[in-house]
């Protein structure tokens, strides 16, 4: 039985191992695992699977003595998308390596046409400015998307709030958390205490009274506001995600597009299962979610999408 | 009225709020802190820190360039 395939990016060819260790080639190069060739002869890099780049520091603990016992050079790399990576590894011991990593509950991670370990921030867990549970989602997303079949390699990324430090403009399909402030009269004592926290200058103060004049064209929706308040005056109303599609980085650098702009938590799942559907039946093979858009239009798939998307009015409406 | 003062004009972010948490921990609850702080940086970084150490923001008066805030202990 075939577990495992290996890439070797400059040949094509594709290296299958079996549980007894025995090695054979196989050409079939879509199904590639997370073993990536080297420059150096018979040598590879194991990437692991850590969505969100989170792992407990009992595994990292065992990660590490596999990988000093496998890494012929004794060395890891953090990979761009917060994978762990264990280089220099021989191709004949890959049953070995998987072996020792599945006992401790590690998965490998992917390359080739399929949905991606999603990256995350750190999230609201932890981080002060963090608005949405972005581990949880990834988590989430790598149980339930993580290998499936696109026409093209398929990333998400997960920020919990606008500084965006998961580039989320730079995904395949990227969420990042944002929270709708309302504003309560009552409570307000017109410290202008918001107007101050507020760095996209959305929050002016009334000259007589103090009193926030709010303009949500120019809110990105942090929660600044709701954090500085002194008396609970600026209240969170709702906590989502804005929904962007088709960026990506490498040669042909890609913005993506803003398709919803308030996606409750449990709307994502649905979301990501129906954008997939979406590429698959319209991408063509090596294409990326982005140019897939160029070409069929973002009108169709925004059509697609309306069972997901519509009803998520835009924050600060 | 307030039962202390610590001026933190030209302190910079994070040590302003750092020095406001040692001086209300050395304070006795209820008793009320005067803050200096900066516009800027400060004011939109260390009332939030303030509150969510769950003391009272009660007071807050813009004087210029600066805030003056009074700061309930918890």
């Amino acid at each position: 039985m075939t577990d495992h395939f290996i890439e070797d990016k400059t040949t094509k060819v594709t290296v299958a191992v079996d549980n007894t260790g025995a090695q054979k080639v196989d050409f079939n190069d879509l199904k590639s695992g997370g073993f990536i060739k080297q420059r150096q002869k018979d040598l590879f890099t194991v990437r692991l699977r850590c969505p969100g780049g989170r792992l407990s520091t009992e595994k990292l603990l065992e990660i590490s003595k596999i990988a000093h016992k496998y890494s012929k050079k004794g060395v890891v790399h953090f990979s761009f998308r917060q994978s762990l990576e264990i280089l220099y590894v021989d191709y004949k011991e890959f049953s070995n390596v998987v072996a020792e990593l599945e006992k401790i509950g590690q998965k490998v991670a992917s390359c080739g046409p399929r949905v991606r370990v999603p990256t995350a921030c750190g999230g609201c867990e932890y981080n002060p400015n963090g608005l949405t549970d972005t581990q949880k989602m990834a988590d989430m997303v790598d149980k339930t998307f993580f290998g499936t079949p696109t026409p093209h390699k398929f990333k998400t990324s997960f920020s919990g709030c606008p500084i965006d430090c998961a580039r989320t403009k730079e995904m395949d399909m990227g969420f990042q958390g944002v929270v709708d402030p309302t504003w309560e009269e009552e409570s307000c004592t017109g410290c202008t205490i918001c107007s101050e926290a507020c760095k996209e200058d959305a929050i002016a103060s009334d000259p007589d009274t103090g009193k926030p004049i709010f303009d949500p064209v120019k809110c990105l929706f942090c929660g600044d506001c709701i954090r500085a308040c002194p008396t609970e005056a600026w209240k969170p109303k709702r906590y989502g995600h804005i929904v962007r599609i088709g960026g990506k980085h490498g040669r042909h650098p890609m913005e993506a597009v803003e398709v919803c702009s308030f996606l409750p938590d449990e709307k994502v799942p649905e979301a990501i299962k129906m954008t997939i559907d979406w590429y698959n039946a319209n991408g063509k093979r090596g294409e990326r979610i982005g140019n897939a858009l160029k070409r069929v239009g973002l009108d169709n798939y925004l059509k697609y999408m309306e069972p997901v998307f519509q009803n998520t009015a835009k924050a600060g409406a | 009225m307030s039962d202390s003062t610590i001026d933190l004009r030209g302190v910079m972010c994070p040590i302003n709020f750092v020095k406001t948490k040692l001086k209300l921990e050395a304070m006795n609850p209820g008793e009320i802190l005067e803050v200096i702080l900066d516009s800027g940086d400060p004011i939109q970084n260390v009332p939030k820190s303030i509150k969510e150490e769950g003391h009272k923001i009660v007071e807050v008066k813009k004087e210029g360039d600066f805030f003056r805030l009074k700061v309930q202990r918890s």
